[in-house]
């Protein structure tokens, strides 16, 4: 099992390695064939694996791999190891099926760019920081692909390096990132404090003695150390998974090519968070207070990312804000315990939401790079595959019932329903309004997109075909998943005892126990979602989508008058962008340039270095009066001195 | 003669060689000898590792022999783990500055060669003395090659750094030798195992630390007595920074463990809040003033010092962590702390001579450090570009490079401290970060912003090499520094028993 | 009759007339030199005295080592006087303050 989990880490890598500093001599076909073999044998033995683990043929593994650094005297092991079980299983399939996907699309998206083998050794190097990401069994390992991700991230937004705005978008993203993995580090040093090792089983094992242990912070009150280290890691998440108020950096991420904002930026790293908390699950079950943190937190990104979506025109920062809202919405599954339901809406939304990146994708190749929306409508005749593909991820996304994304948010909202934690009242109201939203928002672009005027240009017009094989593949094998994929996994994922051992709920927060006894097989599931108020609020939203932009185009103008400030307040983002680099950006600039100019430059080095040297030559500068140069001067005083000196010695 | 005394005067002996013949074997004739005389050295520095015995704390390698019998001092040489990576660190250093002025450096070469090889051999001395005489010896010693270097070799305003370079550590070490005698009349000798054993009151102690503290500190440097180092690198030449910033920082480490430590613990412990507090301001207050340098090699520095911050956070930290009622393992962190600040002495000097070296190159070409001269450097430089973003990357403490290891380690200590310490020193995350991918932002990335750039030539075979080599050690070290921390790890927990121990 | 005493506070008297003569004169650098050689006359004065007095030849020895010194001294004051009426077209005692801080 070592050999084959190696494997699966190291071919991506090594595909990685071989495309990025062998490139020019393997040629544009060689890079994309290797990368793609080592991707596609990481995905074939990641769903043996899961077979594997699912048959009872294979047990949950955990060993290491190496020792990374051991500190023997005090009996403390740093270790690259992995924890592979149902969770980790689950995660690494998705992971690589998406990452194949996404490299087979790449050969047809990045068709014409010169930097076609360092894309593809980029992603695959993504790929392989993310399954060690996945596949940790200790905190090191968690960090150093946590970090690992974020660095590709950094490289892949920034991809375009010659276009000011992505370089100005890579840098921000790493940097907010960093916000959150200041706060992660924290959180895993006072998990280290406690417990000892790094290790996932030994820190699990000491959860409760943790959850009593105290730590004060603020002069005399003083916390329990699980809740500071578990505020600490979701700190973390909002980082990685751009939870409010850390989101600032993934709209912007969208100037990354298309593949990667459908692979990192919406199915598999920015839903490393939620996998790290669901992972944590032992940690975070034992203390309210941070799950009630986590609750609040992503019922406000689901709820208020939702509504910036409705303002944007570019077609891939629709998306980006649905993705926000989604990461939203699992980070309230998990603020309500329902781990299992945040993992399960993580899983589908990662095959809808690459599904609808890689169509926006497919649309942009086909209009030679237009993003705007304005400039679309009525593709649905030039582009078939597309417009169908779409549709299905669209139905996904909003939770038509039977697609995959009805079972898993529907799931969700049920398990919010039944949370009693504190703050769980607001979340549900968030998540109920974030469905309207979703129905609203998606089918505007689909609408705007596919359906109504065209509004393209006409030399784009010329060239508008539908995608070669290569990117509409990819949507086909996409799309399955997104319509099927919930009809046989509800019942194991969420109601059964596939996570069991991975995912621990305390008994007093098991919503999903509670909604376990009146899930009676998936058509049960769906025809009592058909009563829920869920359905209808999205039956709604694409109602009205269809009434604003289809029915009567004039509308949204005259809405937007009415409301301007609304407007305002929505396509400036909450200003929150303002207030970081207004705020926080420049505050850090005006204190740095305050402290070099006024601490380094006028005290230490003007006050105490140079002016301890212009004291010592003042000093001076009064004592040459003494030197007048006369040597009758010199010679009475040496006399005058001889007298005085005999005379005290006489005396 | 043992290996130790080879490795310190064979360097010597070599810059003498070069010195002498370098003019009548041309140029590239004392390159040549530079460089065999360097990489023989290096090769023969392996034979530390290799005969290193891992399982010991106590001094290896030791050599003693009276030199001033009338006054005790011996000619003292010995290494233990501490000491030996610091030793492995100039030797792997020095080939790569003889390489990287290979071509750079057009006025005097010979004469350029021979002081670096004459500095490496007083480092080594200084990192295997035992004696404090020898050692305060190879310390005074070391100065006048890096100021020749600096002076002659310099940019515009060298003889201001000069001076200053020279003023302040020579000010500090003056106060050191008061100590050093100070600790002779005492223990009767100078041998520095000897001084640890010595019993001191805690008044005799506080004046020791002090004194010491005054000589490290310059070196470290640790605020408020760093300002020499932004002026020096600035105006070193290429290889002058590297070995100052790998190095010659190191001594103050190096000192600290060495000295401070082990021969004053109580006034260790004492003033430990305030050294803590010293190395929390380096890392933040430095943190925002490299924000804002507009000069590459100045902010280079200041992230030096903020590094080093780290460096004597983690070990200081020893003293502040406390044992609380439910009786928390304390030693764990002691020794990660002390291991941190070790770890990233070694890293800090693979990153920040990369990161000099980086500069070096874009200087030799375009004749500028200032950030505004550049733009899009990448398109005109790709390899350069990519190692460029690799070494910013290590510099900001990615996990996978060197840069990381210590950072963590001491954050990890620095927790069971106080959560505010963490706190504060984690702030790196963020700062270094942004200091660093800011720079390389205007730098490297972004469309070609003027003429300058776009006639840049990539980097050569040489410079490639010395770039790779070092990527590969940063890499390597990140990715397993389970070997280096294997060495040092029986001397930092024998530091540690001396350190806990009262001598009161 | 003369005794120790005397010759005593001739010295002194012939060493205070040269002390002042230092002190005093600011036009001329020779008699600088001259009350320089005085002041060595007033020494060797005591030493004679003192020897006489003691019976111990030795001082009368020291003398003649100084009335040496005293001529080669004069002599290279001189030399120097000479080469720096040269320079300074001066031998103004007031002129010469090179040694101003």
């Amino acid at each position: 099992m070592a050999t084959v989990l190696l494997t699966i880490v190291l071919s991506p890598l090594l595909a990685a390695v071989v495309a990025g500093f062998f490139g020019r001599q393997i040629g544009r076909s060689g890079a994309h064939t290797v990368t793609i073999a080592g991707v596609g044998l990481a995905f074939g033995l990641s769903a043996y694996v899961l077979s594997g683990l699912l048959s009872g043929s294979m047990l949950p593994y955990n060993d290491t791999v190496y020792r990374w650094l051991a500190l023997n005297s005090v009996g403390l092991t740093m270790e690259v190891g992995f924890l592979v079980d149902n969770l980790t299983a689950l995660m690494m399939v998705v992971v690589t099926f998406v990452s194949l996907m996404v490299h087979i699309y790449t050969i047809g998206y990045m068709h014409d760019d010169d930097g076609y083998q360092r894309f593809f050794s980029y992603i695959s190097l993504f790929t392989f920081a993310m399954l060690m990401l996945v596949m940790a069994n200790n905190f090191l390992q968690l960090f150093f692909g946590w970090e690992a991700v974020g660095v590709v991230s950094y490289l892949l937004i920034g991809f375009w390096y010659k276009r000011p705005t992505a370089i100005f978008a890579n840098m921000k993203a790493f940097i907010v990132n960093r916000v959150g993995d200041f706060g992660f580090l924290l959180g895993i040093a006072a998990i280290l404090m406690y417990a000892g090792s790094l290790d996932y089983v030994d820190v699990f094992a000491q959860a409760s003695g943790m959850a009593e242990a105290q730590i004060s912070l603020f002069g005399s009150g003083s916390w329990s150390l699980l809740t500071v280290a578990c505020i600490g890691l979701f700190i973390g998440a909002m980082g990685k998974s751009a939870q409010v108020p850390l989101h600032v950096w993934l709209p912007d991420s969208m100037e990354g090519p298309t593949p990667i904002s459908a692979l990192i930026h919406a199915a598999t790293m920015v839903t490393a968070g939620v996998f790290m908390v669901a992972r944590m699950s032992p940690l975070f079950e034992l203390s309210e207070a941070a799950l009630a943190f986590v609750l609040v937190i992503g019922a406000t990104t689901a709820l208020f990312t939702g509504l910036l979506g409705l303002v944007q025109t570019d077609i891939k920062r629709v998306v980006a804000y649905s993705t926000l809202s989604q990461l939203g919405y699992m980070t309230v599954a998990l603020g309500a315990s329902a781990y299992a339901a945040g993992i399960f809406h993580l899983m589908t939304h990662a095959f809808f939401k690459a599904l609808l990146f890689l169509a926006a994708g497919s649309v942009i190749i086909g209009l030679h790079h237009e993003q705007d929306m304005r400039k679309m409508g009525g593709l649905k005749k030039y582009m078939p595959v597309t417009y169908w593909t779409c549709l299905a991820g669209s139905l996904a996304l909003i939770g038509f019932p039977g697609t995959a994304g009805f079972f898993s948010k529907d799931a969700l909202i049920e398990a919010v329903h039944f949370s009693e934690i504190a703050g769980s009242g607001y979340a549900y109201y968030c998540v109920l309004a974030g469905v309207f939203l979703t129905a609203l928002y998606s089918f505007r672009m689909f609408f705007l997109v596919f359906h109504g005027k065209e509004r393209i240009d006409e030399d784009a017009r010329h060239h508008l075909h539908e995608s070669p094989w290569v990117v509409t593949l990819p949507l086909v094998l996409l799309a399955i998943p997104s319509l099927l994929i919930g009809w046989p996994t509800i019942g194991p994922l969420l109601f059964g005892d596939f996570f069991a051992g991975a995912i621990q709920v305390l008994p007093q927060h098991d919503v999903l126990a509670e909604m376990r006894a009146d899930f009676h097989g998936p058509l049960g599931f769906l025809l009592h979602g058909l009563q829920s108020p869920v359905l209808a609020l999205a039956f709604a939203g694409v109602v009205t989508a269809w009434f604003l932009y289809l029915k009567n185009p004039l509308l949204p103008r005259e809405i937007r008058g009415r409301l301007s400030w609304a407007y305002t307040l929505l396509s400036n983002k909450y200003y929150f962008d303002a207030f970081n680099e207004q705020v926080l950006a420049r505050g850090a600039r005006l204190l740095g340039s305050g402290l070099w100019h006024g601490g380094d430059r006028a005290v230490i080095d003007g006050v105490m270095v140079n002016g301890s040297a212009h004291a010592i030559g003042r000093l001076a500068g009064l004592l040459r009066y003494a030197q007048t140069g006369y040597l009758y001067h010199y010679a009475f005083l040496m006399v005058a001195g001889l007298c005085g000196l005999v005379g005290w010695l006489i005396w | 003669m043992g290996l130790l005394s080879i490795l310190v005067w064979l360097p010597i002996v070599g810059g003498l060689v070069v010195l002498a013949v370098g003019d009548r074997l041309g140029e590239n004739g004392a390159r040549w000898v530079a460089l065999a005389f360097s990489m023989l050295i290096f090769v023969l520095s392996l034979g530390l590792y290799t005969g290193f015995d891992f399982s010991t704390s106590s001094m290896q390698f030791v050599e003693r022999s009276a030199w001033i019998p009338a006054f005790n001092v011996e000619y003292y040489l010995g290494v233990d783990g501490i000491s030996t990576p610091l030793i492995l660190l100039s030797t792997f250093l020095t080939p790569m500055i003889i390489v990287a002025a290979w071509e750079v450096i057009q006025q005097r070469p010979a004469q350029y060669l021979a002081a670096f090889l004459i500095l490496e051999g007083f480092m080594i001395g200084v990192f295997a003395a035992l004696d404090a005489i020898l050692f305060y010896v190879f310390w005074e010693a070391m100065l006048i090659p890096m100021f020749l270097v600096i002076g002659i070799w310099g940019g515009e305003r060298r003889v201001y750094a000069t001076l200053k370079f020279f003023l302040y550590t020579f000010l500090g070490s003056v106060l050191m030798l008061v100590a050093l005698i100070y600790l002779y009349l005492q223990a009767g000798s100078f041998s520095i195992p000897g001084f640890h054993d010595l019993p001191l009151t805690a008044a005799a102690q506080r004046w020791v630390f002090l004194a010491f503290l005054i000589a490290f500190a310059v070196k470290v440097p640790m605020w408020p007595v760093h300002t020499w180092l932004p002026d020096a690198h600035v105006e070193a030449p290429t290889g002058g920074s590297v070995v100052l910033a790998a190095v010659l920082l190191k001594m103050g480490g190096y000192g600290f463990v060495r000295f401070s430590m082990p021969i004053a613990p109580d006034a260790s412990s004492a003033l430990s809040g305030l050294m803590i507090a010293l190395s929390l301001i380096a890392v933040v207050y430095i943190g925002f003033v490299a924000l804002v340098q507009t000069d590459m090699k100045k902010l280079i520095a200041y992230s030096s010092i903020a590094h080093m911050g780290f460096v004597t956070l983690g070990f200081f930290l020893v003293f502040a962590i406390v044992t609380d009622g439910a009786g928390l393992e304390v030693g764990r962190s002691a020794v990660m702390g002390v291991m941190g600040g070790m770890v990233q002495m070694i890293s800090h000097g693979l990153i920040s001579g990369a990161m000099f070296l980086c500069v070096g190159v874009l200087y030799d070409r375009m004749h500028s450090r200032r950030i505004a001269d550049y733009g899009g450097v990448i398109n005109t430089m790709p390899k350069f570009g990519a190692l460029m973003v690799f070494f910013a990357m290590a510099n900001a403490g990615l996990p996978g490079t060197s840069g990381f290891v210590g950072e963590f380690l001491v954050i990890l200590a620095s927790f069971q401290a106080n959560f505010w310490c963490a706190f504060l020193a984690a702030t790196t995350l963020i700062l270094g970060a942004a200091y660093t991918l800011w720079m390389i932002k205007r730098v490297v990335f972004g469309d070609i912003a003027n003429d300058n750039v776009r006639e840049l030539t990539d980097i050569n075979r040489r410079e490639g090499l010395l770039l790779v080599i070092l990527a590969a050690s940063v890499l390597a070290l990140g990715v397993y520094p389970a070997p280096l921390v294997e060495m040092l790890e029986p001397s930092v927990a024998n530091l540690l028993t001396h350190v806990t121990q009262s001598k009161l | 009759m003369v005794g120790l005493t005397h010759y005593l506070a001739l010295s002194g008297v012939l060493f205070a007339i040269s002390l002042a003569g230092i002190f005093i004169n600011r036009k001329n650098m020779i008699l600088l030199l001259m009350c320089i050689e005085l002041l060595l006359l007033a020494v060797n004065f005591n030493f004679i005295a003192f020897s006489r007095f003691l019976g111990d030849p030795g001082g009368q020895v020291f003398v003649f080592f100084i009335l040496t010194v005293a001529a080669s001294e004069a002599a290279i004051g001189l030399a120097i006087l000479v080469v720096l009426f040269r320079s300074k077209s001066s031998i103004r005692v007031d002129d010469m303050n090179a040694m101003k801080g």
